[in-house]
Formats: C-alpha cells, structure tokens, sequence
C-alpha cells in the first residue's frame, strides 16, 4: 500500500486540503451543514469550536470515517472521494484521534505496522519497520521504544506512536483532535514543537481544539465551528481571543467567573493518607491529605489519570482504600459495609461523578426515574413498606427540572435524549437539591456547551456561599483558576502542592502538574 | 491399570478430544477476532447431520464432510449478521443458532430417512476410516515403542490428524502472520484496526468463517469418524465444553491442545469405566457421567486462574459518534 | 430525540420478528412436503376450537409464563439465565419432596407447601452459578448450561437409585398422595350439563403464574429492589455510583429467577403427572427464553407470548399426531423467533427507525 502514490506538490498554488459544501446528518441532529474550508500546504490551520460544534465530524469525514451526505472534498487540487480510512491514508492523510487507537497489548512496532504490514509475513515486514521507524525517530524527534508494549508507556509516548503511525504510512496531511487533553503543559509544549518541526518539512496540519490558548499559539490560521456550521476562518495574527470566543458561541461571553472572596468556615471534609493500589497492584492514591471548609471550593488540578479520579471514586464510596476521611469530624468506613455510594449520600456527601453517561445517569432510564438516582431509598420516594411512591418522584422532578431550566422539561423523556448540558444539569440538580455537606463535583462542564457552562458554575458558586465544602476535580486549568478558592495540584497519586489562585499563575502550575516542584513549593 | 490399557484410554482419550479440539480452535478464531461464539454445539450438530446425511447418499465421507462445513457455514453467516451487521446480542444468537440446529437436525433427518431422527448406519467409504501409519504392523510387537506407535499414534482417521495439526497451523497464523496480527488487533481494539485503515467486518467475517469451517469438521468427524451415523442431540454439549477448555486455554492454541486433551481423558474414562470406585466407595455412573461438566464449572469458576478475554469480546464494533 | 413511537417499539417491532419467524417456518413446513396453511388450520383447529385444546395450551402456557418470568428478571439485571431448566428440574425434585413427605389435609396448603419448596430449590440450583458469576466473573450461560446437565444426572441418580419406589420399574417417583392433587379446570369450569376442559391438564397453577406476572411487574417497577436490578442491568459503574452493589443484585436477581423457574414444576409435577418423572420439564425452561425476547421481558408481554407458545407447543403436538411433521418444528419455530427478536432484532428496527424519521420530517 506504500509507494503507489505521488508525492511532492508540483502545483504549489493548490490547497492542501479543499472542502466544498459537506453535510452530514445523524438522524435528525445537522452535525454539519455546508462547510467550506481551505487550508494552505505546509501551514498548521485550527479548528476550533464547542463541543458539539461538530469538528470531529467534519475530520472524520475527511478521514473517511463517515461519508457525508453531501459536498465535495479536493486534495492538492484534485477531486478526491474519502469511502474509508484506507482511501484517506492512501491520499496521504494521516489522523491522531482524541482517544487513541492504539492494541494497547501490542507492541509499539506491531502498533505501527498494524494495516500497512507490506507482506504477509510477520517477521520481515516487522524488521523493515524497525529500520523506518528509527529514521523517523531521528528525523522529527520522536522517541519511543519500538519493543515496549503500549500499555506500558505514558499517555504523552502513545500520542507519539499515533504521529509515527501516520508518518510511517507517509501521510503529508496530519490532523489532530484534542491532542493535548491528556498531556501535561509541558508535554504540550513538546508537541507543539514537533508539530512545528513537521511544518517545516512542508506538511499540513490540523489542530482541532476548543482552547483557545492553543489556538493562539500553534496555528497560522483558524476555523471556527459553531453548531455545525463554519462561522469564520480568519489569520491567527489578526484575531484575538475575545473575537475568537465570540464567533464560538454567537454572542459575547465571560472567560471569567463573577465571584465574591470565599469566607471559609470550619473543616468539614477532612481527608488523611488516603492510600489505593488497584488490581494489578499499581498505586494510585500514595497517601493523599487535604481539607475542605464550610463555604471554600478546593480545586484539584492535574493531568488527567494522576489519582484524581480515584480520589472522587474514594470519598464517593465507589472504591476502597486505606487511611481517613472525616466529614464534620465523623469518621467514615473505607472498606467493606458502610463503605458504598449509598452510606456516603447518607453522611452528607453528594456527588457530581467525572463521568455523567457511565456513571451519573442512567442513559435507559427516564428523566424522573434518574433524578432519584442514588436516593431511591428516601423514605420521601415511599408509598409504603414495599412500592415506590412513582408519582411523588415525577412531581418533584418536574419542579426541578424547572428551577434548573432543565430544556425540554419532560420528565418521562429517557436521558439519553437530552443534550450533554441537559444531562449534566439534571445530574446537578439531583446532588445539590440534596443540599449536602460536602459536593464532590469531577469534570463538570466536559462535554457541555458554554450556556450551561455558566449556569453550573453559576450553581456551585452559589452552594459555596450557602456554606457547603465543594471538592471540584477538572483538568481544564482555566475552570480551575476561575472557579476554586484553593488549589491543590495532583500528580502521581500524590498532592504536589496547594496553591491560592490570585498567588499562582498557570506556569507554575504546569510544573507542579508534570510533577516538578519549584523553589517555592 | 497395566501398559496396554493406559495405551487404550490414552487412544480414546485422543479420539474424544478431536471433536473438542476442532471445535475448541473454531472458537478461538471467533472469540480473538471479538466475536463470542455459544453457538458452536449447533453448528457441529449441524455438520454431523449433513455430513452422515451426504456420506450416505453418496458413499462417499468427503462429500459429507463438504456438505457438513456447508451446513456449518450458513449457521457462521447468520451468526455474522446478527453479531457483525445487526450489533445484535452474540449470546442471544448463540443461543437461537444452537436451538435452530436442533430442530432442524431431527426435522430434515426424519423427512428424509424416517427413523426417529437419525441417519441410517454408514459403511465403507462413506465414513472416515482409520490410517495406518508407515510400519505400524513392523513395530507393533516392540516393548514401550511399539504400542505407543501402533496403538495411540497410528489407526486413527485422517481427521484426527488434521485436528491435531490445526494447533500448530493455528500457532502460526496467529502469531507469525499478517492475518493474525490484524486478528488478534479486531479482537482487542476494532478502532486500531478501522482507524489503520483494514475493515473490521471483512476480518471479523473471515474469523466467523474459519470457525465455520472447524465446527464441520468437527461435526463430521462425530458423524462419519468417530460414531457411524448421526443421531439426535449427538454432539452432548461438546460444544460448551469446548468453549470452557478456550477459556481455560486462555485463548492460546497449546494451551487449547492441553485443555481439550484433559476434558477427552475425562470422556474416555467415562466410556471405558463404568464402574469406578474411590477410596473403595463406587462412585454413580451418573456422577462419572457429569464429570466434565463440574469439571467444567470448576475451570470457569477460575480456581485455575483468572482468565482475561479479548477486550473488544462480545461486542459490536461500532464508529463512535 | 426519540427514533420511533414507544407503541412501534413494544408492539410492531416483535410483531413484525413474529411473522418473519412465521414466514420462514411457513418455508421449512413446504420444505418437508408439508401444507402450511393445511398445518396451521390443523393447529388452531387442535389448540384453541375446543376447550380441551385450550386445556392444553394454557397448561403449557402456564410452564412458560414461569420460565419466560424467569428469563426476563435475569435479562433485567443484564444477565442470561439459561439454566431454568435445570432449575425447574430440581424445582420438580422440590415439590415431589414436600407431596411425599408432607402429609397435606387439602390441596390449598400442598399447593402453598409446593410452591415454597419448588422456589426454594429452584432459587438453590440458581445460587452456584450466581455466586461464581458475582464473585468470579463466571459466564453465567456456560456455568448454567453445565448446571442443567449436572441437574439431570443428578435426577436420574435420585429417581434410579432413591426415590423411585420398590419393585417399580420406571424411575419416578410413587403417586403423589390424593390430597396434594389440585384441582383441574375440567374440576372447576364443569357444570353438571356440560363437561368443559375434558381430559386436559390444565390447572388450578396457571393462575399462581397469572399472579406471578402481576407480582413480577410491581417487583421490577415499583419496588426499589426491582429499580436496584433495572439500574445495575444497564449500568453496572452507575450502580455502583449510587451505592447498589453488584454482588448483592446479581445473587438476588438470579435467585428470583431460579425461583420462578423451579415454580413451573408445580404445574407439571403436582398438577399433571402427580408424581415426579424424568425429563418432566421437557424443554419449557428453554422456551423460556423465546418467551422472555418476545414480551421484551415485560410481564404483560410474557404473559401473551407464553399464550402463543403455548398454542404452539399444543398445535405442534397435534401436528405430529396427524401429520408427518414432527414436534421439533417447536424448537425451529423458537429458534427463529429468538433469533428475530433476540439477535437480529436491529435487522427490522433499523429499517422501521428510518421509515419513522422519514414520515416525522414530512409531517
């Protein structure tokens, strides 16, 4: 499958890439209606937009992923039809998908060779790769042991394998969606330097992200989505973020939260060396301490997979573990009885989970049915000793789903007919109506669209200044900074440190997310 | 118990794992490739109806045996398209295959010879015959070896061979060839294989297809190698059994060979002894007839160790939205 | 965005899989040089024009309902019991115990005594695989099927070798005494002029299985037990997020099942053979799980298809009496309505989702 296509680009006035008038539809939502789009070769272009903004979509078309229902698509000026991903390799486009597509019990070789094999037999193709793959190594920088298996190497080296992948099929078009997501500042910052690298070799790329930091930085021109539609394409140097916002969301918005000084009270959750090693006896939690007050959001910053999520599971009750935890200076059981969802919804904490489709909801259940959810033993829910009280459940649901203008407010529509925001709220609603002690909130606006983004937020806030201790776990920085009244850094199952949003800056953050402590610390 | 009776039952032992064997490999191409496959007692018991039922009317064992994949192949098709093209339930499919197999087994069986379900009795050609391997005779009578050679290893039918040559043949596909690296990929990460570019139906196809392929065989070696005719219900579970010896395999073709060879010893013991006593005490025959089942249940309940499938297992590939 | 009305779903979608199954067995029947019209008019004409058809097509129905219950709690709770056949087997053994060894006055306690004992054992033949499944991650469908073959070794030991009484020959157990025998719709629906339900089995169980289905529906929608089991069957990290443990749901979901199952054998055991025979389950356990993919593990819906097996089980029986069409079309027809409304349920779904979204985007 190597070789059969011409490289080089004679007519070096052509567009990389051409898109011409694509829609796609799923069902009856419009991911994308009528997108034009132009990219120069040897330029990093950005696509930026919300989630749901349809981006994906959009590549995954270009990657052959999905077929559009409509439009045209030319490839260094030549019509081109995309039916499949074998079709967008063979043109010489290359895709770094947000969550990798790795054999995770696959070597780095085998990873890479994987459908571009060049023979049926395993050994030679397995050797000529070998001798690519350190060219490519030196050629851009790209280190990684061709042996080690993937689920033995870091996040930010699997990224790698997926670039070398598309470089070893000899891809000149490289998109990427998300790519920094779950890399650190720093190993960021390496990527980007790589990506630059590739430019100068005269490759095209394109960043898909909604940060607009990234945006700022990397690219030399920029598409906005929005809501499946392409509102602008613009030179990096001649926007700015405000304009870039703007255009994202169709009207003006607040990249900062309005919030008065936290007046924290007392120490209502308290947590000591908490301890989690998990079944194939990796540690994940090595000995994390940390307190929340009455009326103050701690906020946990870190790379995506250093123990946070453990930590939610932990004081969520969902996960056993060693140490203390201490809510209104009660003790509560780690282990065994006592230790579940349920017992901890008891003791005052509610919990807004990372993952609301998985977790939170109920995708199958309906809307009143969901917001009962982990309380369906409340004596309130009751007709009697043995039947559920159904028909107080939807009355109350109703109410609520009103004073979170929960859109559509059916509450007999299953869940996974509302949008990512709607979900979201409905799963806020339930734990903060539950007025607790405690709000354990992981990753509330992923996957939300900036309305409701506001709205939540607008909605912890608020249960902070009712006095309620609120552990927020994001790994969007800026929601960190703008949100939390303390910081606490984790990384490596450990807190690297705590830090006061007014005294830190994202810097030294970044550092103490990759795990290096400055002088400071 | 004396040489030459150690000698029989090992003989029987290897005869009763043929079919567990081809139907043990049929699974493992299946289920590496992510296809969980519960339906391969039916489509054997399909293979052995066609196949005794061909063997018959043709006189000839490797008509039948075509007609015996054949049969197994439409059953393999229509387990793709529930569990390929449809994302429907892999069990649930299984399941309807293997009913589907026994009803339809006894329906054309009595439709076509009328005697209650079974095929009348094959002969000659139209079964599979034992092979006697170069100077069985010459070396029959030469202590140890010769038993060994003659008794164990030499007169079995050419399908025994095949069966046992599939393990290494398996081996090697899986672990030395395009095909099988791709494979073994679809079965753990379907997005890796889509995203690079292979199409994860044909591939999932061609393991379905394969696994087809085995369970006729396997299915005719019950009907024209081992037995002499089909008769209702003829393949007893096998099919379940040979689904546990994978998993007590861990998916793995040496291990498969081990695995299928210790539920046929367990088989031959029950064909050979009827009466088997312990501690003095005589164990019930329908003890000793159940005892690859509890044995079964003992390799699922993972006192052997835990077994981790093919992570993609039992699950359509869909393109994530 | 909903694809399809909600009255599509329940109804249309396995009405269309029924005929489908239908057409084809409609095929098979011409494939044997068989009339399928003539078959299917000799079917009704044996099943539902006379009482005593009736009699024994809700006799039948009656083991379904149980099994079909029993398939569809298991389903609820995301798992595939497939051993209500062993399970009803051991069901039997459990209620022979309590008919033998209980000297009942009236057939309203024995039946009490029975239903208890068939639970019991039921729910017990259940527990093994339920707990290597929560605990060891066993697949439930191999560790049932082994159950069922484990159980009817294990019934032929006891039939053989204990239970059947001296100088018989039959491994059964003795006639179960005359107080413990319940009462026959042919005892109950006769007047003195007419005689209804002659000669037929059906009993005074069949409505402990109607109550069953009204017992199981307000089970898994109005208790919190049955919202324990309904969560945990679509999210199994959801219902660990709200405290429902796995194990526990598993083990209990499993043991209901296995109870309801080991119940059909009061209808078949102390209802109709009035003692314990071998293979008295005859494959009901199985149908079972046709009865629970066709009524989509609704109670109402397994109570109708178990109506229709029921019709089919009885037709099918006539037709191996007056045709030569033998009662394995039974298992055909149940294989191709599992296989339709279990497996390739997405084949008539899809196409029916597109023609909904067509219709709503011109209307």
């Amino acid at each position: 499958m190597q070789g059969g296509k011409e490289k080089g680009r004679q007519d070096t006035a052509a567009p990389a890439i051409e898109l011409r008038g694509i829609s796609k539809a799923f069902g009856a939502v419009q991911a994308n209606k009528d997108i034009s789009i132009s990219v120069q070769p040897g330029t990093i272009h950005g696509i930026i937009g919300e989630n749901g903004a349809g981006k994906s979509t959009l590549m995954s078309i270009l990657y052959g992923f999905y077929k559009a229902d409509a439009g045209e698509i030319f490839i260094r000026g030549k019509k081109v039809q995309i039916p499949d991903s074998q079709a967008a390799i063979a043109t010489g486009i290359g895709m770094v998908f947000q969550h990798f597509k790795l054999v995770d019990n696959f070597t780095v070789l085998e990873n890479v060779i994987l459908g571009a094999e060049g023979g049926a037999l395993l050994r030679p193709s397995l050797a000529k790769a070998r001798k690519i793959l350190t060219e490519l190594e030196r050629e851009y920088e790209l280190h990684v042991d061709p042996d080690a298996l993937i689920s033995e190497i870091g996040v930010g080296k699997q990224q790698r394998v997926e670039i070398l992948k598309a470089l070893y099929r000899q891809a000149d078009i490289l998109i990427l969606d998300e790519p920094t997501g779950v890399l650190t500042p720093a190993e960021a910052d390496q990527l980007f330097r790589i990506l630059d690298r590739l430019k100068a070799e005269g490759k095209t790329i394109i960043l898909i992200t909604h940060k607009l930091r990234e945006i700022m930085e990397a690219t030399d021109t920029v598409s906005v989505m929005r809501r499946g539609e392409m509102t602008a394409t613009v030179k990096t140097a001649e926007t700015s973020p405000e304009e870039l916002a703007e255009l994202m969301v169709g009207r003006k918005v607040l990249l900062r939260v309005d919030k008065a000084p936290a007046k924290p009270g007392d120490k209502i959750l308290e947590v000591e060396n908490l301890r989690v090693v998990d079944d194939k006896g990796v540690a994940r939690l090595k000995g994390v301490s940390l307190d929340v007050c009455a009326g103050e959001i701690l906020g946990i910053a870190g790379v995506a997979g250093n123990g946070q999520s453990e930590l939610l599971e932990v004081l969520g009750g969902m996960l056993g573990a060693t140490g203390t935890i201490r809510v209104n200076g009660q003790p509560l059981p780690l282990a065994g009885k006592g230790a579940d969802g349920r017992a901890r919804r008891a003791a005052g904490i509610a919990h807004v989970p990372e993952d609301r489709q998985r977790k939170g909801l109920i995708m199958d259940f309906m809307a009143w049915e969901n917001m009962a959810f982990g309380y369906h033993h409340d004596a309130a829910y009751q007709s009697n000793s043995v039947l559920m009280d159904n028909g107080a459940i939807q009355r109350e649901t109703a109410a609520k789903m009103e004073r979170f203008d929960v859109r559509p407010p059916a509450p007999r529509l299953f869940a996974r007919n509302f949008s990512g925001g709607n979900q979201q709220k409905i799963v806020v609603a339930r734990e903060i109506e539950r007025n607790p002690d405690v709000l354990l909130v992981g990753q509330p606006t992923r996957g939300v669209d900036i309305g409701a983004i506001e709205f939540i937020h607008r909605q912890l806030i608020a249960l902070r200044d009712a006095g309620k201790a609120i552990l927020l776990v994001s790994v969007e920085l800026d929601e960190i900074m703008s949100l939390s009244d303390r910081i606490a850094v984790m990384f490596d199952g450990q807190v690297m440190g705590e830090r006061l949003p007014h005294e830190t800056n994202e810097t030294e953050l970044g550092l103490l997310m990759a795990g290096i402590r400055g002088e400071a610390a | 118990m004396d040489f030459l009776t150690l000698i029989e039952l090992l003989d029987s032992t290897v005869r009763s794992a043929t079919p567990l064997l081809l139907a043990c490999l049929a699974g493992l191409y299946s289920e590496r490739a992510g296809i969980f496959d519960i339906g391969l007692e039916g489509k054997m018991l399909a293979a052995a109806f066609f196949s005794a039922a061909i063997a018959f009317m043709t006189g000839s064992a490797w008509l039948g045996l075509l007609a015996g994949i054949g049969a197994s192949l439409v059953l393999s098709v229509i387990h793709g398209l529930a569990s390929i093209n449809y994302r429907g339930n892999q069990l649930i499919s299984g399941v309807a295959i293997n009913f589907l197999a026994a009803g339809m087994t006894v329906l054309v069986a009595e439709d076509w010879f009328s005697e209650g379900g079974r095929t009348p009795s094959l002969e000659g050609s139209a079964r599979f015959g034992p092979i006697k391997l170069p100077f069985a005779d010459q070396i029959a009578d030469t202590p140890v070896v010769g038993p060994i050679y003659a008794g164990l290893l030499s007169g079995h039918s050419v399908l025994v061979y095949v069966a046992f040559a599939m393990v290494p043949v398996t081996w090697w596909v899986l672990y030395r060839s395009r095909f099988g690296l791709r494979l073994r990929a679809v079965g753990e990460a379907p997005e890796a294989v889509d995203t690079a570019g292979v199409s994860v139906i044909r591939l999932r196809y061609s393991a379905v297809i394969i696994c087809g392929v085995l369970c006729g065989v396997a299915g005719a070696y019950l009907a024209t190698g081992l037995q002499a005719n089909f008769t209702k219900d003829m393949t007893a579970n096998r099919g379940f059994i040979a689904l546990a010896a994978l998993i007590f395999a861990k998916w793995r073709p040496w291990y498969a060979l081990a695995a299928c060879l210790l539920f046929g010893f367990l088989f031959a013991i029950e064909t050979r002894f009827q009466n088997i006593a312990l501690f003095g005490v005589p164990l019930p025959l329908q003890l000793v007839q159940a005892l690859p089942y509890i044995l079964t249940v003992v390799i699922l309940a993972g006192f052997v160790g835990k077994a981790i499938p093919p992570r993609a297992g039992g699950e359509a590939y869909v393109k994530e939205r | 965005m909903q694809k399809m009305p909600a009255w599509a779903d329940a109804i249309l979608v396995p009405l269309i899989s029924l005929l489908l199954a239908a057409l084809l067995s409609g095929l098979v029947i011409i494939g044997i040089g068989e009339d399928p019209i003539a078959a299917f008019k000799l079917m009704v004409d044996g099943a539902l024009m006379r009482s005593a058809g009736w009699g024994y097509t809700l006799y039948y129905a009656t083991n379904f309902m149980f099994t079909g219950l029993a398939v569809a709690v298991a389903f609820h709770a995301r798992m595939f019991n497939i051993g209500g056949e062993g399970q009803a087997m051991l069901g039997g053994l459990g209620v022979a115990l309590a008919c033998l060894y209980v000297p009942w006055p009236h057939w309203s306690l024995a039946i009490l005594g029975s239903c208890l004992a068939a639970m019991l054992f039921g729910a017990a033949w259940a527990l093994i695989p339920a707990w290597l499944q929560a605990k060891r991650g066993s697949h439930i469908v191999i560790t049932t099927i082994m159950f069922n073959f484990i159980a009817a070794s294990l019934l032929n030991y006891l039939l053989v070798n204990v239970l059947r009484p001296q100088g018989a020959m039959d491994p059964a157990t003795a006639k179960f005494p005359e107080p413990t025998h319940l009462p026959t719709f042919r005892d109950m629906f006769s007047t003195s002029e007419t005689i209804l339900f002659r000669g037929s089995p059906a009993n005074v169980s069949f409505f402990f299985a109607v109550l069953a289905c009204v017992l199981v529906w307000l089970l898994i929608w109005r208790t919190r037990l049955g919202y324990d089991i309904r969560a945990f069957g679509h999210s199994e990290p959801a219902a660990q997020y709200a405290g429902i443990s796995p194990v526990r749901i598993t083990v209990v979901a499993l043991l209901i099942s296995g109870a309801l199952a080991g119940l059909m054998a009061v209808n078949t055991t102390q209802g109709e053979a009035e003692r314990l025979i071998l293979n008295s389950t005859e494959g009901a356990g199985f149908i079972g799980i046709a009865v629970a993919l066709m009524g989509r593990s609704h109670p109402l819906g397994v109570f109708l298809a178990a109506i229709l097996f029921g019709f089919l089980y009885q037709g099918g029986a006539e037709l191996a009496l007056w045709t030569n069409i033998p009662r394995e079309l039974i298992v055909v027809i149940q294989a191709l309505v599992i296989l339709f409304t279990g497996a390739l349920d997405n084949m008539v779904r899809m196409p029916l989702e597109r023609l909904f979204l067509s219709l709503r985007r011109e209307g």
